[in-house]
């Protein structure tokens, strides 16, 4: 595993630690920055239509419908800039990693229903979201060179901190919705 | 009613309904959703004023009032418009993006 997988793993846990790891070892180059930023999209988006497919519950079903539309958008606009830029997502350690971490969640969130999925969903969202957005504000935002490549990775940040703070929020209501099951 | 005036009683019909909107309110502000932003953050207006949120961002944005009493959803490079009729202040966020923030003064 590479030195930038170990980051985008440790991201959200502890961003002084994050930040002095991705201070260390080669910089991604923008075609890896690319790959990985489409990946980490193109995970979420097939999250949240798992989430469509299994969940009943209103708050979730808007949720996930807002992450398919967003991402896509995003990763629409990503296609296009690497065809102007004529650059090619180049494959890599931690694309492979972000994609394997999503493969073993995807099997968890298959095995639960109802409440315990939703849960675990928005549960897994937050923690996604945080992971990818410590990565891009420590390290592929910084490493990239290009501007335009760098412009939409900011703006793409913008977005997903947005997503996690909107994910925390339907983490704390579906616990209140549990709560409320329970008297 | 011959051809001509036939026409001309559309083309005033038309007129009058696209105007119409636009002549019933006041003045109209207009708030820039970019860069997962509105700008200004902060807007003043009169009962009866309108505010216009202009999409300039890659996805769409929410402008919906915490009391929400009023809410407009915006596609990108698409505007939407609400008419302040309720003085107060309102703040409001991005249904989609909480972390978007803004305010608008609406004054007697």
């Amino acid at each position: 595993m590479s030195r930038l997988s170990i980051a985008l793993l440790g991201a959200g846990l502890c961003l002084a630690a994050q930040g002095a790891m991705a201070q260390q070892g080669p910089k991604p180059t923008d075609p890896q920055i690319a790959h990985i930023a489409y990946t980490a999209g193109e995970i979420d988006i097939k999250a949240a239509q798992l989430a469509l497919k299994h969940s009943k519950n209103k708050e979730v079903i808007a949720f996930a419908n807002d992450m398919v539309r967003d991402h896509k958008a995003v990763n629409e606009k990503a296609l296009a800039l690497l065809k102007k830029l004529n650059v090619k997502p180049e494959d890599n350690d931690t694309s492979r990693s972000l994609s394997q971490q999503a493969d073993a969640k995807r099997k968890e969130l298959e095995g639960l229903k109802g409440a315990a999925f939703d849960k675990a969903y928005a549960q897994s969202e937050v923690a996604f979201h945080q992971q990818v957005n410590g990565a891009l504000q420590s390290t592929l935002i910084p490493s990239a060179t290009n501007g335009e490549l760098k412009d939409l990775l900011s703006t793409g940040l913008k977005i997903f901190q947005g997503h996690e703070q909107h994910a925390e929020h339907l983490a704390q209501e579906l616990s209140k919705q549990s709560r409320a099951a329970l008297q | 009613m011959t051809v001509m005036a036939r026409r001309l009683a559309r083309a005033v019909a038309a007129s009058v309904l696209v105007l119409g909107p636009a002549l019933a309110v006041g003045d109209v502000t207009r708030v820039v959703m970019k860069s997962v932003d509105y700008a200004p953050k902060q807007a003043r207006v009169h009962v009866g004023d309108a505010v216009e949120w202009q999409n300039q961002d890659i996805v769409a944005h929410t402008a919906s009032a915490k009391d929400k009493s009023w809410e407009v959803n915006v596609l990108p490079g698409r505007t939407g418009r609400v008419v302040m009729n309720v003085p107060g202040t309102f703040d409001y966020i991005c249904r989609y993006h909480p972390n978007m923030t803004g305010e608008i003064v609406v004054e007697p």
